[in-house]
């Protein structure tokens, strides 16, 4: 038995390596931060140190012929070449194997299926390429925003350092409570992506047109960073998912603060603003929405520049119809439903008097919305 | 032995127009190796933009662009072609057979090949760029929002899909019609029943891909809606489709791989294989269990969980007929006088890589483990060791096992282990750290990545770079080979090698048994 | 069944005929087993594209189901769509009716088809409805706005461990396919 309590020990031993590293980098899945997660590493482990202890014998096996069956050797070859026996054997023993993985995976599965009892749900919805969340209340009053990736383009294309989340950081993030079970409802708008942070152990596809749900109860505070998990197009590399999971406290804060921030800006698009404001907004929505494709020089790319382009130099009402409409059959999203008429005016006005176009034009938020109402 | 014959034609028309089995199992062999070279070139621009964090060389749509060219060609260019090559040259000689059963539609199945690489590969060219929606090519991507390119995209897919089935129509029924007196099924070397299973499998599932693409095509023209939401349909209905092709898939490309180990070991551990009928069996319950497991690859997806269940449970079966494989193997080499000349150095590292790809394909099949590795590197680590180390392996095993037999001439012993060396170190240096960022949290199919992934995709590159370059020497040894190699002198080449194709002169004759061999006592 | 003396030609006839037969597979097995089985079992959550009848049967009063409705609108869609109330408490067995408001804020006429799909897709077959806008093609004039009805009922038969139902709309912009079909005629 003696054994036995050391092969046990070891076991364990190996099992308490979450996130085991080379140096710095991770090698390893890790448990996270919530009690699925940690099922989910603990069932991956138990499979892989099944099958390493398989490989071990199985190639001890054969190397041990490599070694000592050489012709080299001077082995005179033996001629057996069949066994019921043994044929049963190694057909019955892997078979029972399997079933003995097969009941914690179940049990498992059957964990990360069970939706029910959520305090809290969330709409998240894939575009190309940014996911949307949307906090349902039962009085509609929905809090909802756009996450975008916010590593700039001179780190992309390296004439910047690049900075600790590289590639892993929004503009604005999931905000969550700990100990909560907040239930994800997960769509798409356009092509199939999927939502994926690998602490908390959730992925979904999101498919446009149809809604999957899923669930998580994230029990450490702290920030956990993941990515689209299918392809999407182009960007399909460049749409992070950042979840911040707080105390009650802080989340029941902030979203009091979101949805301020919400009536804010619904007044904002009453009022005029300088043409410095817009500028300067429009720039930052300019890089955020429009640069990956247009260019930091607004000299195009994926998309046609908008540096003398006969769009940004002409008709206002052509302009706003291309931001706000996009452009059916190319890769121009429809900018309509993700800018505010704020955002929407900044980033028109920008492009109308940067790159050297410089037409003064100044459109405000209410030029946006009247002409949205055509 | 009748030994009559006029000689092959000469000039470009020879090529052309020859129904010889053999002249069309080179032209399959070089086209496929002409693939492997340009699918290479693909993945070395791939790990080349992957060496670093950052947007080095290329865009990230072009980057998709050669994701999805690297698949298709690698797939349907380079593995799939590169067995049927094996097929048409092998399967007569070692059934005793003159040629195929279809001479005539085989050369058909060759010659439609290269029109539809061209026209894929030409999609590069048209506005809009390639395919970029990855060599699964899921709808909405693939149809609502593709480049004009796809048109084309289906019309190869198509051209690819009419040469494979043609060719594995001719395989069975030359198989099932052309067998020398006295060889029974369970007489047959194993390659032949693994390309026979193999064979059908095709026919079957084949079809089912051109019908995926069909619909894409009607979805994309014709204004139906079999995946689009809008018009009632469902994108998951694709994948369902194309994976009922694409699991079954993939055991057409390994299980012709199977079988060529299975014809090697025996031979280079002196021993017959251990298990034939078993052997056998568990190749057929491989193909059974193929057609019922596919949506394995789809996890993700958000399907009912009895169908999550039942899924998982077939998958992890499979495991059950592979592994007695495996073990047949070994055992075939346990007590036999073994010796490592080159193509046996290139099964064992088969034996050894495609079995650690069979136990994270294990892992893998466990649903919610599945769920934190689908979509990410460890996917492709796993398909890669199974693929590369696998099938590619495994072929190139094939190669300096039968070249001798084909071209008269020895390759060099020494040039070729050391192209073994170099490939399964560099194969490992590439493939086995991308197990890590997978499970660390690196998604597939992204042209650039965070921080924390950086080390070990420098080490991959490097690792693809020192594989890439070693099959250069490969192609080196082949061709000084067929020009200038040592004439063989021993018609049976290896001394352990067992088979009718042993029986016949070296180099082999243009024409073969035109007059059935009388099979001697054991032949299996 | 032989299809030809030449063992050969027989044997590839044969094969042939499955090819083809495959293929059929594909558009004739595949696609309406997977909407049977779809519209049977809810399977990815889709319901029945047709009016349900309505039976005559109790109401479960001691089980109370939450039925929360999402809106959303497709890439391109500028529509406002929204569900009148976000969710409602109901019990199984009995009709329930809300409306869903919708306005189009263009200038010109457009078509929408809203597209349901309910999660946990396993009660997607349990969720009836009686009378819903997503049984047809929505027309709307340029900036107007219309209320459309949803009536439905929640069989009693639900299965127990499940206590919320979501219904989620997607709208589609159907109009260029619309007028495809009008001038097609």
């Amino acid at each position: 038995m003696v054994g036995g309590n050391v092969m046990r020990s070891a076991l364990m031993a190996l099992m308490a390596l979450p996130a085991a590293a080379f140096g710095d980098n991770q090698v390893n899945m890790s448990p996270g931060v919530t009690t699925i997660g940690a099922e989910i590493y603990d069932l991956h482990m138990l499979i892989m140190i099944i099958c390493v202890v398989i490989g071990i014998g199985v190639f001890g096996v054969m190397f041990y012929s490599i070694i000592y069956h050489r012709k080299s050797r001077g082995v005179v070859p033996s001629q057996f070449h069949e066994s019921t026996k043994v044929e049963v054997a190694w057909t019955v023993v892997p078979f029972l194997i399997l079933i003995g993985m097969a009941v914690p995976a179940t049990s498992t599965l059957l964990e990360v299926y069970d939706n029910d009892d959520a305090e809290l749900d969330i709409l998240v919805t894939g575009y190309q390429w940014k996911w949307k969340y949307e906090y349902l209340d039962e009085s509609g009053e929905n809090v909802s925003f756009f996450s975008n990736l916010a590593t700039p383009q001179e780190e992309i294309y390296n004439t910047d350092q690049k900075g600790e989340h590289y590639l892993l950081e929004v503009d604005e993030p999931l905000v969550i409570p700990v100990d909560t079970k907040v239930r994800f409802l997960i769509t798409a708008n356009d092509v199939i992506h999927s939502w994926w942070v690998p602490e908390i152990a959730v992925k979904r596809d999101a498919i446009p047109g149809f809604i999957n749900e899923t669930w998580t109860k994230i029990t450490e505070e702290g920030i956990y960073r993941g990515q689209c998990t299918e392809l999407c197009g182009a960007y399909h590399g460049f749409m992070p998912v950042v979840v911040h999971a707080v105390s009650r406290e802080e989340f029941d804060a902030w979203m009091d603060a979101k949805r301020a921030d919400e009536a804010a800006q619904v007044a904002a698009a009453a009022v005029d603003l300088s043409l410095d404001e817009l500028m300067s907004k429009g720039e930052a929505v300019y890089n955020a929405q429009c640069l990956a494709c247009h260019g930091a020089q607004g000299e195009g790319g994926v998309g046609n520049a908008i540096a003398g382009s006969a769009i940004a130099l002409g008709d206002i009402g052509t302009h706003l119809d291309v931001g706000i409409k996009g452009v059916a059959g190319t890769a121009m999203q429809a900018f309509g439903g993700q800018l505010n008429d704020v955002d929407m005016a900044a980033v028109i006005t920008y492009q109308r008097n940067a790159f050297g176009n410089n037409t003064g034009d100044v459109i405000q938020p209410s030029d946006v919305a009247s002409h949205k109402q055509g | 032995m009748g030994d009559h014959h006029h000689g092959p034609a000469t000039g470009i028309g020879r090529w052309l127009f020859t129904t010889n089995h053999k002249d069309i199992g080179t032209m399959y062999l070089w086209f496929s190796f002409a693939m492997f070279i340009l699918g290479g070139t693909f993945a070395m621009i791939i790990r080349a933009e992957l060496f670093q964090p950052g947007m080095q060389l290329v865009e990230p749509g072009f980057f998709n662009q050669m994701t999805t060219l690297h698949g298709l060609v690698m797939v349907f260019g380079a593995i799939m072609p590169s067995f049927v090559g094996l097929a048409n040259w092998l399967i007569p000689m070692m059934i005793g057979a003159p040629d195929m059963a279809l001479p005539r539609m085989n050369n058909w199945s060759f010659w439609i090949l290269p029109p539809g690489f061209l026209m894929l590969a030409s999609t590069l060219f048209m506005e809009g760029g390639a395919p970029a929606f990855g060599w699964t090519f899921y709808a909405p991507l693939s149809t609502t929002y593709a480049a004009p390119s796809v048109t084309f995209f289906i019309f190869a897919i198509h051209i690819l899909g009419v040469s494979s089935i043609m060719g594995s129509i001719n395989i069975i029924a030359t198989v099932m019609n052309m067998r020398a007196p006295g060889m029974t099924y369970m007489k047959m070397p194993l390659f032949v029943w693994t390309w026979l299973i193999t064979a059908f499998l095709l026919v079957a599932v084949m079809p089912v891909l051109a019908g995926a693409v069909t619909m894409m095509l009607m979805d994309i023209h014709f204004g139906t809606s079999f995946f689009s939401a809008a018009g009632g349909g469902d994108p998951v209905l694709f994948q369902h489709i194309f994976w009922f092709f694409g699991h079954p898939e993939v055991y057409i490309i390994i299980l012709p791989a199977f079988g060529v180990v299975s014809q090697i070991i025996p031979a280079f551990s002196r021993k017959p294989l251990f298990g034939y009928a078993s052997m056998v069996y568990a190749t057929a319950s491989i193909a059974f269990l193929s057609f019922i497991v596919w949506a394995h690859h789809m996890y993700t997806v958000g399907m009912p969980v009895a169908g999550e269940l039942f899924f998982m449970y077939a998958t992890m079966l499979i495991a059950v007929p592979t592994g007695v494989k495996v073990f047949n193997w070994i055992t075939t080499m346990w007590r036999g006088a073994l010796s490592f000349e080159t193509p046996m150095l290139f099964c064992i590292g088969f034996l050894v890589l495609f079995t650690i790809g069979g136990f994270t394909g294990l892992m893998l099949s466990i649903a919610p483990a599945d769920f934190q590795y689908h979509d990410t590197y460890f996917v492709v680590a796993h398909f890669h060791y199974v693929m590369v180390a696998g099938a590619v392996f495994s072929m190139t095993a094939a190669v300096y096992y039968w070249l001798p037999k084909w071209s008269g001439r020895m390759y060099n012993e020494t040039m070729g282990k050391v192209h073994f060396w170099i490939s399964f170190v560099g194969f490992n240096i590439t493939f086995f750290p991308q197990h890590f960022v997978g499970l660390a949290g690196m998604p597939r199919r992204i042209p650039d990545y965070a921080l924390q992934f950086a080390d070990f995709n420098m080490m991959s590159s490097i690792g693809a770079f020192i594989y890439g370059a070693s099959q250069i020497l490969f192609l080196y040894n082949v061709l000084a080979t067929i020009i200038a190699g040592e004439k063989v002198t021993d018609d049976k080449v290896w001394d352990g090698a067992e088979g009718l194709e042993w029986t016949i002169p070296t180099p082999a004759p243009y024409h073969t048994f035109e007059v059935p061999p009388k099979l001697d006592a054991a032949h299996a | 069944m032989r299809l030809s003396a030449n063992p050969t030609t027989d044997t590839v006839l044969k094969l042939a005929t499955v090819s083809v037969a495959m293929f059929a597979f594909v558009f004739v097995v595949m696609v309406p087993l997977y909407n049977v089985l779809c519209d049977a079992l809810g399977i990815n959550g889709k319901t029945s594209a047709q009016a349900y009848t309505a039976v005559d049967a109790a109401v479960d009063t001691e089980r109370s189901i939450t039925v929360q409705f999402i809106a959303t609108n497709n890439d391109g869609m500028p529509w406002e769509f929204r569900p009148q109330v976000t969710a409602m408490a109901v019990h199984p067995g009995a009709a329930n009716d809300t409306v869903f408001f919708a306005a189009n804020p263009t200038a010109q006429h457009m078509v929408a088809q809203a597209i349901p799909s309910v999660s946990p897709s396993r009660a997607a077959e349990y969720f009836h409805k009686t009378e819903c806008f997503c049984f047809n093609q929505q027309p709307l004039e340029g900036e107007s706005d219309t209320l459309m009805p949803l009536q439905f009922i929640v069989d009693q038969d639900l299965p127990k461990d499940i206590k919320t139902i979501t219904l989620s709309y997607t709208l589609f912009d159907v109009t260029a396919r619309v007028s495809e079909q009008i001038a097609a005629r």
